[in-house]
């Protein structure tokens, strides 16, 4: 690759939250300065927030040359129309060429709106990205059993939303400097929306990214009655509790708790698969996970492709007895 | 003055077998095995606070899709299940259509259908999950949207409460008419089909309209109008070599906390 860059920068929309720079946005700058380096273009990050001028050094550590940052009161809180606003208007004059955001809740919103008004194609919860030889980005996602790339060859930015987790955080190099280019922010936000609130809890429970341990129930639980023994399990090993998609479709579990492309990014030391199929869509999710175990009842479930121990078992009945057999382990010791 | 409701519905592959639709290792191709359609899911939500609205404070609810000709059942479902209108979009020239394409669509639909006041939409189809479409059909008429709500209170006939679900929280909104919002499971809880609601459903007409009724040209929609393509594909390959644990049920369970133990794992 000799050629010298024709095109835009590669562009990161930052998210903070108070005042601090999301894992996912450092992760997409330290993927955003690979990709860079293989276009020969600089990696530039947009931040919108209030305060933030102490914040932005991490975006330069993690490989950022150059940060736009609105900073101003009426950007504190994320809002749909002013940031999708200022982003669009300056990716009008700049013509990035490739343009990440993070899956979090407000990039799910962000993402769509900004690529709307660039008519350009956006790719959701990729789970690799590429330059192939055409210095054409490929965004590779699970589709079907198998993994698809979906590229978007006219149109500028090429965007794609990723989860947090996908890539790993760069190494920090706390020394790097980039330059800081201040935005404007608009002097009237429109009235359509107001935030009235924004409220941010604790949660109560082990936090799926940060668990040792994963235990993660699918359909083939079968009810409510066997959901409930998968969280007795989950709780039993001090393990956070994920699932399947089709589970959050019977209700049992939030959308919040479910692991893979379009939910959340695991790395436990140790994964628990039961009563699941082992849809990429849901693995690809585990893929950091250092020991992997399945049940499942048909010993044909692709699961048992992915895992390092299967058992063939019916969960309803297997999943009360491993409790009985931690429980006994315990006591022996 | 009757507050304006149009629920936009996808006919998705059956979640239940879209596992069945696969890639063919050998032709690189999708395999479609005849997975039957469904009513995607949180389409169900869209759709059920719009009943509630029109229950609550009355409302005139239009039901749009995108489709092929089998998706007019789901639309008559819609119909059964309360809704007044119902509007297929289907036209072979829509086929292949990518979020941008489909919201594309979608929008004209809506601008074709005329007066509206509030718009809903599922989070995300269970087939393309990339919970683009609500959001850019909002782009595209020039009105706010608002995803992932949870909660939907009436403040006044112009005016929306709308919580948004946040990582470990919300956003609490307040939304002007006209506007767009995408539904969650928590929203509500969406309620059965009854008899009744058949039988009247039976009457009422579904339109149909294609690509002149919308007054687009072929290159404006579908696989033409849709920025991004699919450039590779490959199958899956086994990652992990599987040691199955045998025995009796008792002795898998017994062998498997030893193997975690040993492992240093529990
Ligand atoms: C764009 C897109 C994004 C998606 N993103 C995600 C995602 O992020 N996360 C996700 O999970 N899914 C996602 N999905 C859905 C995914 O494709 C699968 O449909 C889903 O993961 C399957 O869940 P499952 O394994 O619970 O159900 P199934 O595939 O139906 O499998 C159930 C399994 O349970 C077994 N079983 C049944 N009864 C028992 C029993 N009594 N004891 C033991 N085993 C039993 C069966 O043998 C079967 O293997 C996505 C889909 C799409 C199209
Ligand atoms: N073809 C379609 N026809 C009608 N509505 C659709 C269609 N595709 C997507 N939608 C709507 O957009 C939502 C999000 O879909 P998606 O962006 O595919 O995740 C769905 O829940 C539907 O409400």
């Amino acid at each position: 690759m000799t050629t010298k860059a024709n095109c835009g920068p590669v562009w990161v929309v930052a998210e903070q939250v108070d005042g601090r720079i999301q894992n996912v946005s450092l992760q997409l700058v330290g993927k955003a300065r690979q990709l860079a380096d293989e276009l020969d273009v600089p990696v530039e990050v947009v931040l919108l927030g209030q305060g933030m001028k102490d914040v932005v050094e991490p975006l330069f550590a993690a490989g950022a040359d150059r940060v736009y940052l609105g900073d101003d009161p009426v950007l504190n809180w994320y809002h749909a129309e002013t940031y999708t606003e200022m982003i669009v208007s300056l990716a009008l004059k700049i013509q990035p060429e490739i343009l990440l955001i993070g899956s979090t809740c407000t990039g799910r919103e962000l993402a769509p709106l900004v690529a709307a008004r660039l008519a350009t194609g956006l790719t959701a919860h990729c789970i690799d990205l590429k330059i192939n030889d055409q210095r054409i980005l490929e965004q590779w996602i699970p589709a079907y059993g198998g993994l698809i790339s979906i590229i978007c060859p006219q149109k500028r930015p090429q965007m794609a939303t990723v989860a947090s987790g996908v890539f790993p955080l760069p190494d920090m190099d706390e020394s790097r400097r980039g330059e800081l280019v201040m935005l404007k922010a608009p002097e009237a936000v429109s009235g359509r929306i107001r935030t009235l609130e924004v409220v941010r809890r604790e949660p109560e429970t082990v936090a799926l990214e940060s668990a040792s341990i994963v235990v993660a129930g699918g359909i083939g639980a079968g009810d409510e009655d066997g959901w409930r023994q998968i969280s007795d399990l989950a709780r039993i090993l001090n393990a956070a509790l994920g699932c399947t998609r089709p589970v959050v479709d019977a209700g049992w579990a939030g959308h919040e708790t479910m692991i893979g492309q379009s939910g959340k990014m695991v790395s436990p030391e140790l994964y628990l698969g039961i009563g699941l199929s082992g849809d990429l869509q849901h693995l690809i999710g585990v893929a950091g996970a250092r020991v992997m175990a399945a049940v499942n009842k048909d010993a044909r479930a692709p699961v048992f492709e992915q895992v390092d121990y299967g058992i063939v078992a019916d969960c309803r009945e297997f999943v009360p007895l491993l409790i009985e057999k931690i429980r006994a382990y315990r006591q022996s010791r | 003055m009757t507050l304006q409701i149009i629920v936009c519905v996808k006919a998705v592959p059956d979640p239940a077998q879209a596992g069945r639709i696969r890639i063919d290792p050998a032709t690189r191709t999708l395999t479609r095995a005849d997975v039957p359609l469904a009513f995607n899911p949180l389409d169900r939500n869209a759709l059920e606070a719009a009943l509630q609205i029109k229950e609550k404070s009355g409302a005139r609810i239009t039901v749009l899709s995108m489709g092929p000709s089998g998706a007019e059942s789901i639309v008559r479902e819609c119909l059964s299940l309360g809704a007044d209108h119902g509007i297929l979009l289907s036209d072979r020239a829509f086929a292949g259509a990518d979020a941008y394409a489909t919201s594309f669509t979608l929008a004209r639909g809506i601008e074709n259908i005329g007066k509206y006041d509030l718009i809903l939409c599922g989070m995300a189809s269970s087939d393309g999950a990339t919970e683009w479409v609500g959001p850019q059909i909002a782009s595209f008429l020039g009105i706010p949207a608002a995803t992932q709500v949870e909660e939907l209170t009436q403040a006044d006939s112009q005016t929306l409460i709308v919580r948004s679900g946040m990582e470990n929280g919300y956003r609490l909104m307040e939304i002007k008419l006209p506007a767009l919002l995408t539904a969650t499971r928590k929203l509500n809880r969406p309620r059965a089909l009854s008899f009744s609601g058949i039988i009247k459903a039976r009457k009422k007409q579904i339109v149909q309209w294609g690509l002149q009724d919308l007054g687009l040209a072929e290159d404006q929609v579908g696989q033409a109008a849709s920025p991004t393509v699919v450039s590779a594909m490959t199958t899956r390959t086994a990652r992990r070599q599987v040691e199955f644990i045998e025995g009796s049920i008792e002795e898998k369970a017994e062998i498997l906390v030893q193997r975690l133990a040993q492992a240093g794992l529990i």
